[in-house]
């Protein structure tokens, strides 16, 4: 707003006081997936403040662990990010198991890195749809959810839930895997590989959507680790950082040679749709790894059985694991009883969310929704 | 009916039919529209917050600048219109062109100083 | 104009304002009915078209082929309640829609749909009204449409509205100069402003001598203006407010823009208005660039009467119908552009290349007038806008290459991983959150 730009044309206009604008994005509205709102000065459309107001949509998770026990607690823990429902149960029972010193069979392992990697797929596929269609494309979702249907046919098949799974258990996975399930896994994956790229050819190259998402939304690596931000949206600025090679649980310790961790450097909203869409195909190969694996595996238990009180030792660990949209961390304490003292939640979209108040001033309101389509949240994971 | 003025007649025939049309679509929707208005129904959306204040600040609004800009290059384009039709025919010839390139020149000059001053950008 | 009295069944001005009253007002009806259906058929076709784009298939429902669909939604919407905020400038809030939606269908008065033909034994043409200068009716119309868009906002006294009306208004002129402007060309050909006389002005290519030989320039001004034709598809989009021009209505930033809070009827309007300024604009294209009612080429040539009698509404409605599928094609392709972009498209280079076009065309017209060889210039200018292209394209190029690297590497120094648990930097200088208590040491937090 400076006086050159405006001279000629704009004479006076500095004397009249002019107020901001406050516009409230959300609870209601429909590029905010849910109940987040956001409050935002204006001036003009250029953004001066934002505030994320969170908390429409908390359920009390944390203090609904501690009054149920261990096998109660997945039903929950799946619930706060009902896009990553398996891997959020997956953090759970990693933290119940290590407490037990518990040795889990080894095609419970494999399946489970399977299973966990098909719901990255679904998960990613869901936002490769939605942020096209927060930038006004109105195709691209439909295609994602022709993909999304071939994984979620197997996941229904082997769990009966289509977004909430529970197939996690203490000790392993719930029943044993189909007889023939593993092909049509196989054919799933390459359904999906082939039907990723008519998203990409749909969208990626699209000058419109590449001009309204290069540059936009810059995340610098300071903020990034100030916000504790992680997951893909991290690595599209470039902080190489995944637990699946860093600190590996399940049988990523084994996968090293097929995992790809997708990184780009430009931290814009453009490279955090790339991160995406690469980790797909990322994910697919890992999972085609994880059946060639599981078809080799002599047959053998699935889970192990447990007393009908299941108590954990008393002590604490902290368990946590690469979400689809980020770090998902359980700070288990437990005082020997049947259900935990405390159960810290660490989810990624609450502290993903957070840098909004960061990166959103100095942009227009039309990249606000670009912004926000790209920082890939779901409201239960902000609010818990 | 008839002359120069009787095409704009119809014209106004037209507005007639037209605004009998809306008029009649507007009777039968009062007549026939529920009405059941509660508090909650007559605020102003705000994405499910209570609507703070009138709803109305006074801001800075960069579009009047276009509206100027506009203001300027419409009459410029309709001096253009006239001279496009008659160009072509005997007894127009260079001097013509010569003079609407002139009067191209100010409206170009015109453009060229707004975009220098960045009002073509966005604020 | 002077090959438009060779077309005995073609309109001029002339045939013009010898119709009885009944005609005009029949004429006027049938426009008003023609509207309003291919609104219907328009919404429908293009839920039918989108939903086969995207593996889906469409309402399929009320009547055949879902047919009915639209007629249904639309007597729905029209029933619902009408809510009036409490807030609201009443009068305004009533008048917006009217002002929105009468000017889209006035416009299409001007628009030729056939040539002359026999009702109740008087000869008149298909077309309600023409005016010496028609084609500046739809640009006038056009304009008085914006206060609809700009008054809904500003009465719906909310902010969601507000900045949605004057982006349509912002929108609406910036695009309609350039509109205006790449119809100077199409002028220049045709030498008049009737809508009826620039059809015959299509008829047949005139010819000019290139080498010695005769050759007849294409007849349709699409072809012959190419460059006016492309400028005027870009602000006919603009104009629409369509994907992926349709800011005013973004959903996802303004909610729904200035018709955030209308309901019932007078949201219908709105809606109205869209369509019917889809085909006005369809059928301004058809009539200026693509020949209006005048049968395709190749048609023509093997069939003398596919220019008599009723035919000619058939090829107008094809040419229409084409357009609408174009509309309806690009939204369900596009992204939607950013304010900004929309903006820098019109004024910078939407504008300075209409002018520059014009002042080519008018060079090249005198110089033809005056008798001159027209064949090296247009060599050199095309040799001109190829360099220009390329040299346009190599700086995008360049410059987009400059812009990317800069911050490949920020290299990992720092171990995140230190202590077992992500650290972030405890001082980094523009942490600009309250002053909150940082995470104490990570090894202590872990002894609850």
């Amino acid at each position: 707003m400076s006086t050159e730009r405006i001279v000629g044309v704009g004479a006076g206009t500095k004397d009249l006081a002019t107020e901001d604008m406050t516009l409230n994005i959300g609870p209601q509205h429909p590029s905010t997936h849910g109940v987040l709102r956001l409050r935002i000065t204006l001036d003009g459309e250029r953004i001066t403040a934002a505030e994320p107001i969170i908390g429409y949509m908390h359920r009390g998770a944390e203090k609904l662990f501690e009054v149920r026990d261990y096998r109660q607690i997945i039903v929950l823990a799946n619930r706060h990010d009902w896009l990553s429902a398996f891997a959020s149960e997956l953090g759970v029972v990693l933290a119940v198991e290590r407490m037990l010193g518990m040795e889990v069979p080894v095609r419970a392992v494999w399946a489970r890195t399977l299973l966990a990697e098909l719901n990255r797929v679904l998960n990613h596929l869901m936002f490769l749809g939605s942020y096209p269609l927060e930038v006004g494309a109105i195709t691209p979702i439909f295609y994602s959810f022709r993909e999304r249907e071939q994984v979620q046919r197997v996941m229904e098949e082997i769990s009966g839930g289509r977004l909430h799974y529970m197939f996690n258990r203490v000790g392993g996975l719930k029943e044993e895997l189909p007889a023939g399930w593993l092909g049509r896994v196989t054919d799933a994956v390459a359904a999906v590989r082939h039907g990723v790229g008519d998203i990409d050819r749909l969208i990626r190259g699209n000058e419109i959507f590449r001009a309204r998402t290069r540059g936009v939304g810059v995340l610098t690596r300071e903020q990034i680790e100030q916000y504790g931000v992680s997951g893909p949206i991290a690595r599209a600025s470039g902080v190489d950082f995944d637990l699946r090679r860093d600190e590996p649980y399940l049988a990523y310790g084994e996968l090293q040679d097929v995992l790809r961790v997708v990184t780009r450097t430009e931290g814009d909203c453009l490279a955090r749709f790339e991160c995406l869409l690469d980790q797909v195909h990322a994910s697919l190969d890992l999972a085609d790894a994880c059946v060639a694996r599981l078809k080799e595996l002599p047959p053998g238990p699935i889970n192990v059985r447990l007393p009908k009180v299941l108590k954990v030792p008393e002590g604490h660990t902290y368990a946590w694991t690469e979400n689809p949209l980020g770090i998902n961390g359980y700070y288990l304490v437990s005082h020997g009883e049947k259900t935990p003292w405390r159960l810290k939640l660490r989810s990624a979209s609450f502290n993903n969310i957070q840098v909004l108040r960061e990166m959103l001033p100095g942009h227009l309101v039309a990249d606000m929704i670009a912004i926000l389509g790209s920082m890939f949240f779901v409201v239960g994971d902000i609010d818990k | 009916m008839h002359g120069y003025y009787g095409t704009y007649l119809t014209v106004v025939v037209l507005f007639a039919i037209g605004a009998a049309i809306v008029g009649g679509a507007f009777l039968a929707n009062r007549a026939l529209r529920p009405h059941r208005p509660t508090p909650e129904k007559l605020t102003t959306y705000e994405c499910g917050v209570d609507p703070v204040g009138e709803g109305w600040a006074q801001s800075y609004v960069r579009y009047y600048v276009f509206a100027y800009l506009y203001v300027v290059f419409a009459v410029d384009a309709v001096f253009l219109f006239p001279w496009a039709t008659v160009f072509s025919a005997k007894g127009y010839g260079y001097v013509t062109l010569g003079e609407m390139f002139v009067f191209l020149a100010f409206i170009a000059a015109g453009l060229a100083y707004a975009w220098k001053k960045g009002v073509l950008g966005w604020v | 104009m002077s090959e438009t009295h060779v077309l005995a069944e073609g309109a001029t001005l002339n045939s013009f304002g010898h119709d009885p009253w009944w005609i005009i007002g029949l004429k006027a009806l049938v426009v008003f009915v023609f509207l309003l259906l291919t609104v219907l058929i328009t919404v429908w076709a293009e839920r039918r078209i989108i939903g086969r784009m995207q593996l889906r298939p469409g309402p399929n429902r009320a009547g055949p082929f879902g047919i009915l669909q639209a007629l249904f939604d639309g007597i729905k919407g029209a029933l619902k309640e009408d809510i009036v905020p409490r807030g609201v400038d009443k009068v305004v809030f009533f008048l917006a829609p009217i002002l929105a939606a009468a000017p889209a269908m006035v416009s299409f008065s001007v628009i030729p749909w056939g040539g002359v033909v026999s009702i109740g034994g008087h000869k008149t043409p298909l077309q309600l009204a023409d005016l010496p200068v028609a084609v500046l009716l739809p640009l006038a119309m056009a304009s008085i449409g914006v206060y609809g868009f700009v008054l809904a906002g500003w009465s719906s006294m909310s902010p969601y509205a507000l900045l949605g009306g004057l982006r349509s208004s912002a929108q609406v002129i910036s695009y309609e100069i350039a509109m205006g402007l790449s119809f100077v060309a199409v002028f220049l050909f045709s030498g008049t402003l009737s809508t009826s006389e620039i059809v015959a002005a299509q008829a047949h290519g005139t010819a000019f001598k290139v080498a010695g030989m005769t050759l007849h320039t294409p007849s349709w001004y699409a072809v012959l203006l190419l460059p006016s034709f492309i400028i005027y598809i870009f602000t006919m989009m603009g104009e629409s407010g369509r994907i992926p021009f349709d800011l005013p209505e973004g959903e996802g930033e303004l909610v729904a823009g200035y018709h955030t809070e209308y309901s019932s009827l007078k949201f219908m309007m709105f809606y109205l208005a869209e369509y019917v300024n889809m085909t006005t604009l369809s059928a301004l294209c058809t009539t200026l660039f693509l020949g209006g009612y005048r049968a395709p080429w190749p048609i023509t040539w093997f069939w003398s009467g596919a220019n008599s009698g009723w035919w000619p509404v058939l090829w107008f409605l094809i040419k229409i119908w084409m357009f609408t599928f174009f509309f309806i094609w690009l939204r369900a392709a596009l992204p939607r552009v950013r304010y900004d972009q929309l903006m820098k498209l019109g004024w910078k280079v939407l504008i300075p290349v209409s002018l520059g076009w014009i002042l080519f065309v008018s060079v090249v017209r005198a110089l033809r007038n005056e008798h001159h060889d027209v064949g090296p210039i247009m060599i050199v200018a095309a040799i001109i806008v190829v360099l220009l292209l390329i040299a346009s394209f190599l700086w995008e190029r360049v410059s987009a290459s400059e812009a990317q690297p800069e911050e490949a590497e920020a290299a990992a120094e720092q171990d995140p991983m230190a202590g077992g648990f992500p650290v972030p930097p405890l001082d980094a200088p523009h942490y600009h959150g309250v002053g909150n208590g940082r995470a104490p040491n990570s090894a202590e937090a872990t002894r609850a």
